[in-house]
């Protein structure tokens, strides 16, 4: 039975596979000084991002990529045969959404993002990156009466470059890792975000973003910044065409919060996986850190990883001011031959400072996940509290799940808990389930959810929907 | 003439690699209500994991005929879907899934088999919270997690609860008294008597007589050795009482375990 179910799973579809066809500027692979010079040319830059890009190339070019530590294994990448740039052309700047082109419309509407203002889900503003660059933002007048910025990365340059110079690179400086130096000096678009002091925004935020272009790298930078006593709520979904070679995303997201400053942050990650035999799929090397930087404030990521072929992720939180709160939600699935090294890193800094991290990890099939999470409480940190909680189910007998748990505590008067478990999903649950007479398949959907629940609670409404659904789809006949 | 409800044939069972049933023979007619009694391994619990269909069981011979037809070709879930109903012995937790969220999904499950309608939440809230009060359960262990962190009771309550909600044709009670204290075995007990009907039969398996003074059976079957050794009406639970497992053993030449 179990071997039919694998075989099920293997052959589970990836509904967002499509690819869109539309007329593309797109340049010719390989990396120099001069191919950054022509991205940032295309985006009409001041001269100080030109030389901050061309800063971290160079400090790119002796880095090492960092395959030593982490538990995914693959094939060398070739940085001379991806394509740094491509988007869709368009004839002119556009005045409005009407404008934008039908074919990449009806791409958003095929993934479930109407860009429609009058049929957008109330609340939710999107920007849409398609490719390299930023297609469409909604509602953005509706924003701009609250003083918020929300902007596509290549237009804020332009329209607020005194914060994008303050704050670029503040929380991921350029030579961080192999992979944010590399987005240094590559990135094409992104979302930029600034909320005014003592702003709630009034919605969610959000970034759809959709690789398309073959070849292609995609390299977004996002960068959030809440002002004293801001609150915002960002949420990130990402697809991907199904295609056979295998493709980088390698984004930065940085994140700042002010003086009670509350941040939250919301990822649907659902990069094409490859398929059963390991073939495709994307490789997602991404660096995402918040600062809190103020007393008082609160940075809290959420993820639910289901999709590429590899996921390095560790969202972090810098927590620099006394009584900040970070916090690290996250759910990761890994099926098919998917491999995951994901976790986080809690740096307490400031006095009673405090995180929380909840991760649950799902292998099915062949998958292998990891949770790898560093706490480190520095000298200054008195009072400072971590409670972690790492949990694992496996689904069948040829996955894996690891956890490795870093603690470095500098203060005596921290207190600092880490709870680990790992599970099977029992047959005497899915016999339970069955009895009851749901198949097998809805049982362990059901077990899989219940298993995830305290995470996916942290989510918004529609998109805790969608992950549920995600997981389901993922998971489908992947009964051991 | 219809077939009885559940007719097994000279049944042969292994748990794992062990032998357990040894030509079991048992008819369970139309809304009857019989109880299996036997002494610690006799294969009470065999039986009844073998009529639901739990993995690691294998049937080396003989048949299980549900009404009329071969259940054993049945997958667990088309079992249930069908009207079988096992009211665990140690029902397991499952962490995070909201018991009412469950049993609205098993219920769903079952009458889209049937050809019904699904129910919405609402509709089913209301039916579910008629059906708590049948079994005295308090409205807190509904917004839990699936038998998360109930009492040995409570477990058994939220079976019986399942089983009223589910209207199952043939319902399999493994040792539902096992861990009760007489007021939990009198409200259970309740439960069962309310749900007993002409279409409804109902497997008692128990090794006590205590449970056999509030669920009145119309006829016990005596389990020793994976072989039903001794049939009667409710008389024999009592003689049993008395005269103790060995007895039986004695008279149907099994070995005392």
């Amino acid at each position: 039975m179990a071997n039919e179910t694998l075989e099920q799973l293997a052959r589970a579809d990836y509904e967002w596979g499509f690819t869109t066809d539309v007329e593309q500027d797109i340049i010719e692979p390989g990396l120099s000084e001069d191919v950054i010079r022509l991205i940032s040319a295309k985006k009409g830059e001041p001269a100080w991002l030109l030389d901050w890009r061309l800063a971290a190339y160079r400090r790119w070019l002796p880095m090492e990529e960092p395959h030593h530590w982490a538990k995914v294994s693959y094939p060398p990448i070739d940085y001379q045969a991806i394509r740094y740039y491509a988007a869709p052309k368009r004839k002119k700047q556009l005045e409005s959404l009407d404008e934008l082109d039908p074919e990449i419309r009806r791409t958003y509407e095929k993934l479930g993002i109407p860009l429609d203002e009058q049929k957008m889900l109330a609340g939710v503003a999107v920007d849409a990156v398609f490719d390299s660059v930023s297609v469409a933002t909604t509602f953005k007048k509706e924003l701009e009466k609250h003083g918020i910025i929300f902007l596509p990365f290549s237009e804020a340059v332009h329209r607020a470059p005194e914060l994008v110079k303050k704050y670029l690179g503040s929380v991921v400086p350029q030579g961080d890792n192999f992979f944010a130096a590399l987005n240094s000096a590559v990135f094409t678009d992104g979302s930029f975000v600034y909320i005014p002091p003592g702003v709630r925004c009034p919605m969610e935020l959000s970034t759809y973003f959709r690789i398309n272009a073959s070849e292609t790298g995609q390299f977004e930078r996002t960068l959030i910044i809440a002002d004293q006593g801001a609150y915002v709520s960002y949420l990130e979904g990402c697809t991907a065409p199904q295609r056979d070679e295998n493709q980088l995303h390698a984004a930065v997201v940085e994140l700042i919060a002010l003086d009670d400053a509350q941040i939250k942050y919301s990822t649907v990650q659902n990069w094409y996986p490859g398929d059963a035999e390991g073939r495709g799929g994307i490789y997602n090397f991404v660096t995402k850190r918040g600062k809190c930087a103020g007393r008082r404030s609160k940075i809290s990521w959420t993820q639910v990883e289901t999709g590429s072929a590899i996921t390095w992720k560790y969202p972090s939180c810098i927590l620099l001011g006394d009584d900040s709160v970070g916090e690290f939600y996250s759910v990761a699935l890994t099926a098919k031959r998917q491999q995951a090294d994901t976790g986080t890193k809690m740096i307490h800094i400031g006095k009673r400072t405090k995180s929380t991290i909840i991760s649950k990890g799902i292998s099915a099939a062949h998958g292998q996940n990891s949770y790898r999470g560093l706490v480190r409480i520095q000298k200054g940190a008195d009072g400072a509290r971590n409670y972690s909680q790492c949990d694992s189910l496996l689904i069948g007998d040829k996955c894996g799940a690891h956890t490795f748990p870093y603690l470095e505590v500098q203060n005596p008067t921290a207190k600092v808990e880490h709870e680990a478990t790992t599970s099977k999903i029992g047959e005497d649950q899915l016999f339970y389930c069955q009895q009851r007479g749901l198949s097998e398949e809805d049982a362990v959907n059901l077990i899989v959810n219940g298993f995830c629940k305290r995470v996916l609670k942290e989510l918004p409404m529609e998109f805790a929907v969608e992950a549920q659904k995600l997981l389901g789809v993922s998971l489908e006949g992947a009964v051991g | 003439m219809s077939a009885p409800m559940l007719e097994i044939r000279d049944l042969h069972a292994n748990a794992g690699d062990q032998p357990i049933l040894k030509g079991l023979d048992l008819v369970l007619e139309r809304g009857e209500v019989a109880a299996v009694m036997g002494p610690n391994g006799s294969g009470k619990s065999t039986l009844a994991n073998v009529v639901a269909g739990k993995p690691g069981y294998e049937v080396t011979k003989g048949q299980v005929l549900y009404e009329g037809r071969d259940l054993l070709a049945l997958s667990p879930e088309q079992r249930a879907r069908e009207g079988v109903f096992l009211a665990f012995q140690y029902p397991v937790e499952i962490p995070g899934v909201g018991n009412m969220y469950f049993l609205k999904q098993a219920v769903n499950a079952i009458r889209a088999h049937r050809g019904l309608e699904e129910l919405d939440a609402m509709e089913f809230l209301s039916i579910a919270r008629e059906k708590m009060k049948l079994v005295e359960m308090p409205e807190e262990l509904a917004k839990r997690g699936v038998n998360e962190g109930f009492s040995g009771g409570e477990k058994k309550r939220n079976e019986i609860l399942q089983m009223a909600l589910l209207e199952p044709k043939l319902c399999v009670l493994d040792e539902t008294d096992s861990g009760l204290d007489i007021d939990a075995l009198r409200v259970i007990a309740g439960g069962v008597n309310a749900l007993r009907g002409p279409e409804r039969s109902m497997l008692l398996i128990t090794h006590y007589q205590r449970l056999l003074e509030y669920i009145v059976p119309d006829r016990v079957h005596v389990l020793a050795g994976g072989r039903i050794v001794k049939s009667g009406d409710k008389q024999l639970a009592h003689e049993l009482e008395e005269k103790g497992y060995g007895w039986v053993q004695q008279v149907a030449g099994v070995g005392a375990r």
